[in-house]
This record gives structure tokens, sequence and C-alpha cells, in this order.
């Protein structure tokens, strides 16, 4: 049985029952998804198609209305703890410089919450600093740092506690095309240096072919996984690979499968 | 003269202009002095009432500091409440509007009834004016929290609790010292209102005094003082502000930021 298995959910949106009737949407219908211990996967499709809702779901922000969601062999039932997440915007603490955001986790997830502020977590915050190039950063205000060092902080905070499930929500919709760029590979080494599984929420799918192993490919109204497209491109990959032929092909087979998405 | 310089000393010349225009209608329209005192009569009145001024206005002070420390306390636990539970927001806050629009100055005869002439009265009228803006504003700081960022401390685990402390009250922190700024002066009209209609001390019952005994340069010299209390508390409010929220002011405001 896979780490993650989402089988058979529905989701309905808005009131069912209440004066707002007409409101209710069906966000998800019938998805599934599974993911391996330790997979990074990708999930794209069009927007409105559930894909964010799919990843509140793996972390039990959401309750389905139906089916059922497991991980690591366990109904999820409430919000579980451990979890990494990552979103468009970096929502790092103005008050609290960059090492003091990275830090947070620490203050929350046992076991490191009993333990006191010490300069062995300083030390493992400044180490993962350095492994995305913000080591000379730490004492900065995150009003003081670009957009995309903004997001490589957001990345140490998500990853700090070594949380067994990392959640990214279009972590790098709102850089430059360079600056994302720069980030894939930052988040791929981050991945092939501390095992964790990846859910990432993308519409970009060079994005989704260059970072994981299975794309996931969704259609909207209402949302579910109708294609899962393995890579099994070689790691690391590189820049230099997505203008290659077999990266070419992938990135066209998953827009097929999304233009067939649409005419369904 | 650098910026800085201009800026420090626009407010003095302002009030400078201010008192001379003031002075320039008193003389022009030839007014009466218990009509309006000149700007000189008032500051004359401030001088030779100095002792009694001084002893009344430490008493509106004190009475003020005191309904201030108590609106700063209840309005800091009703925001908190009101910001974080949406049960709380959603049952107490039209009863707190309602509340907030009960004209003050008619609730101190019953005061009176309640308490007596005196001090409690005004302590209470102070608390009452200066309390809804402290509420509202730390329950606004609150409840503009990005949801994302609840979303990454609820799967790290997160009770409510570490989400108050770690991200509510620092997040709404520059908000409240914005709202002590307010209460402050709201505070010190609430006492005088209270003194005047029902005091045996402080400024506002000089200022009764004063005005039946057409003493009216001596009613603008009172005012002067509350005037002067109110600049200073705020002054004070505002140091604390910019000492403990830095982090929310960048640079030096739109100004800067827009025109360089």
């Amino acid at each position: 049985m896979n780490f993650i298995e989402i089988a058979d959910i529905d989701l309905i949106y808005g009131d069912r029952s209440g004066v707002d009737k007409g409101t209710a949407t069906l966000a998800l219908s019938k998805a599934h998804l599974s993911v391996g211990r330790n997979e990074f996967i990708a999930l794209v499709g069009p927007s409105g198609c559930g894909k964010s809702t799919l990843l509140k779901l793996v972390s039990g922000l959401v309750k389905s209305s139906q089916g059922s969601v497991r991980v690591g062999g366990e109904e999820v039932t409430k919000p579980l703890k451990n979890v990494g997440m990552a979103f468009q915007n970096a929502t790092l603490l103005p008050w609290r410089n960059i090492r003091d955001n990275v830090l947070l986790p620490l203050e929350i997830v046992e076991p490191y919450r009993s333990e006191p502020k010490s300069e062995l977590k300083r030390a493992r915050a400044d180490e993962l600093l350095g492994t995305v190039g913000l080591l000379e950063f730490g004492d900065r205000m995150p009003w003081q740092l670009s957009g995309g060092m903004q997001q490589r902080a957001q990345l140490c905070r998500a990853l700090i506690h070594s949380p067994s499930i990392l959640l990214l929500d279009e972590p790098f919709a709102a850089l430059d095309a360079f600056t994302r760029e720069e980030l894939w590979g930052v988040l791929q080494s981050l991945w092939m240096h501390r095992k964790c599984t990846v859910i990432l929420v993308t519409h970009e799918l060079r994005e989704a072919v260059f970072l994981s192993e299975t794309v996931h490919i969704m259609c909207a109204r209402p949302g579910r996984v109708i294609a899962s497209r393995p890579i099994p491109l070689p790691r690391p990959r590189t820049l230099d690979m997505t203008f290659q032929a077999d990266f070419v092909d992938l990135v066209h087979e998953c827009r097929h499968h999304i233009s067939l998405g649409k005419t369904l | 003269m650098n910026r800085a310089q201009v800026e420090r000393l626009a407010p003095w010349i302002t009030a400078l202009i201010f008192l001379m225009l003031w002075w320039l209608v008193v003389k022009i329209f030839h007014i009466e002095n218990f009509v309006l005192p000149s700007p000189i009569e008032a500051f004359t009145a401030l001088y030779n009432f100095r002792y009694p001024l001084m002893i009344h206005g430490l008493a509106t002070l004190g009475t003020t500091l005191a309904g201030f420390a108590f609106a700063v306390f209840f309005g800091l636990v009703l925001g908190i409440l009101v910001g974080s539970f949406r049960l709380v927001y959603s049952s107490l806050y039209p009863l707190l509007i309602g509340f907030n629009s009960v004209p003050k100055a008619a609730l101190v005869p019953v005061l009176v009834i309640w308490f007596g002439v005196g001090t409690i009265p005004a302590i209470i009228t102070a608390f009452l004016l200066s309390f809804f803006p402290v509420v509202v504003n730390v329950a606004t700081g609150f409840a503009t929290i990005e949801p994302e960022l609840l979303d990454v401390l609820r799967v790290l685990g997160a009770t409510r609790r570490d989400m108050i402390v770690k991200i509510g009250i620092p997040r709404s922190l520059p908000y409240f010292f914005a709202s002590l700024k307010i209460a402050i002066t709201l505070s010190f009209v609430g006492t005088v209102i209270a003194e005047i209609i029902a005091g045996n001390n402080g400024i506002g019952n000089v200022m009764l005094i004063a005005s039946s005994n057409f003493n009216v340069p001596l009613v603008f010299a009172a005012l002067i003082v509350v005037g002067v209390m109110g600049v200073g508390m705020y002054a004070i409010f505002a140091l604390l502000e910019t000492r403990f929220t830095g982090w929310s002011v960048r640079g030096g405001g739109l100004e800067h930021a827009v025109g360089g």
C-alpha cells in the first residue's frame, strides 16, 4: 500500500443545507491519488480544478464529503502534525528575522518544542539556510530580501523540522522565469538530500516534469485525476535537459492530457 | 535648514500661526473676553491660576490614566477573543457596536446614581469612551492574518494558544498601538465630560465653575491644559509604538516611498 492513498473522494464546497444552497459546488468527484513514500509528485491542471483542495485533503485541513484519505495507513480525520507547507506568498513573519522565521516550526513541533532554544537549533537553521544560499541573510528582516530569497526562506521553514510530507502550493508562481528555474534546482537538491514525500501543485508543466517522479494531470468541474505520467528522467536533472527532446516530449504529452480534459 | 529640522519645527510653527490667527480674530472683531478671550488673556489666566490648574490637571490625568488602563486591559482581552473566536465575534460584536453608539455623556447621571459624585463615574466614562477602538483594532489585527499562515501552523500541530501567542499578538501590535493613540485622547474627553457633569475636582470641574463665574479666560486656560496633556500622552504612545513595532514601518511612510 502506498504512503498516501486517496480514494473515491467527493468534496462539495459551500453550504448544502442552509440558505446558500445555490453556492454549493462539486470541487472534487471520484478523485484518486496515490503517492509512494519519499516520492516527489506534481499535480497539474487548469485553474479551479481542485489541485489545492486535494493538497488540503492530504494535510487534513479540509474534510471530504465522501471517500477516504489515508496517510501511512491511517485515516486522516484531523490536521496532520509535522507537515511542511509552502505557498505562492512567502508568508514570513515580518517581525522576525529570517533565521527566527525558519525556526518557527521548532517552537511548535514535538520533540523540538520542549527543548530549549539552543545554539544547536540555531546551527540547524543556519545549515539549512546555507544549502539554499541564504547563510549570510539569517539576521535580515523578510522585507529586506527579494521575492526569490523569501521563497528560499519559506522552503527552509517548511523543512526545518524534517517533515515526512512537504506540500507545495504553487510556490514559484509569483517569481520571474530565471529565479523560478534557479529554485527548481534548489528544491531538487533539497529533496534529494533529505528524502521526504513531496506534493507540488503547479500550473507550469515544465516545472512539473523537471521536478517530479510522476505528474498527475487533473481536469476541472468536477476535479479529478485523469492521467498519471511517470517521469523516468535521471537525477539530478539540469536546466539543459529541459531543452532535450525526451523532456519536451513529456511536456507535450502532459499538455495533450490537459486539453483532452477540457473537452471531456 | 534641512528637511528633518523643518519637520521638527513644523508643529510649533503651526501652533504659533494658530495662536496668532486667534489673537487677530479677537482684535479685529473686538470680541469681548467673556465670549472669546485672546490667547494672551488665556495664557495670563493659565499663569495666574497655575497652582489650582496643576492640582486639578493632575487629578484629571490620574482619572484619565485609570480609565485608560481599564480600557487597554479589557480592550485587549476582548479584542483577542473577538478576533480569534468566530462565535464570540458573531455573538458579541452587535452588542458592542450598539453599546458604543450610546452617547456616553448621557450615561454620566446614571453612573452618579450608582456610584455617587466624584472620581469613579469619571473613570468609568473615560473607560467607556476609549475601550472600543482598542477592541476593534486588536480584533482587526487578528482577523487579517493570512489564512495560509494559519494553515502552515495548523499542519505543524499548533494549538490555538500557539497561534494567538506566536502570530496573533505580534501581528496585531501595530493595530494595538495605533488604537492607544486614539484611546488616550478619547479617554481625556470622557474624563472631562464626567467632571463637568458631575465632578468635584479635575479640570472639567474647574471649567464648570469658571464658566458659571463668566471667567472665560480660565475656561480656555483649562482647555489648554487638557490639550497639552493630550498631546503629551499621544507623544508617549507614539514613541512606544515606534519602539515596539518598528518592523511594521519600513521607511519614512507613504510620502517618502512615493516621493523618494
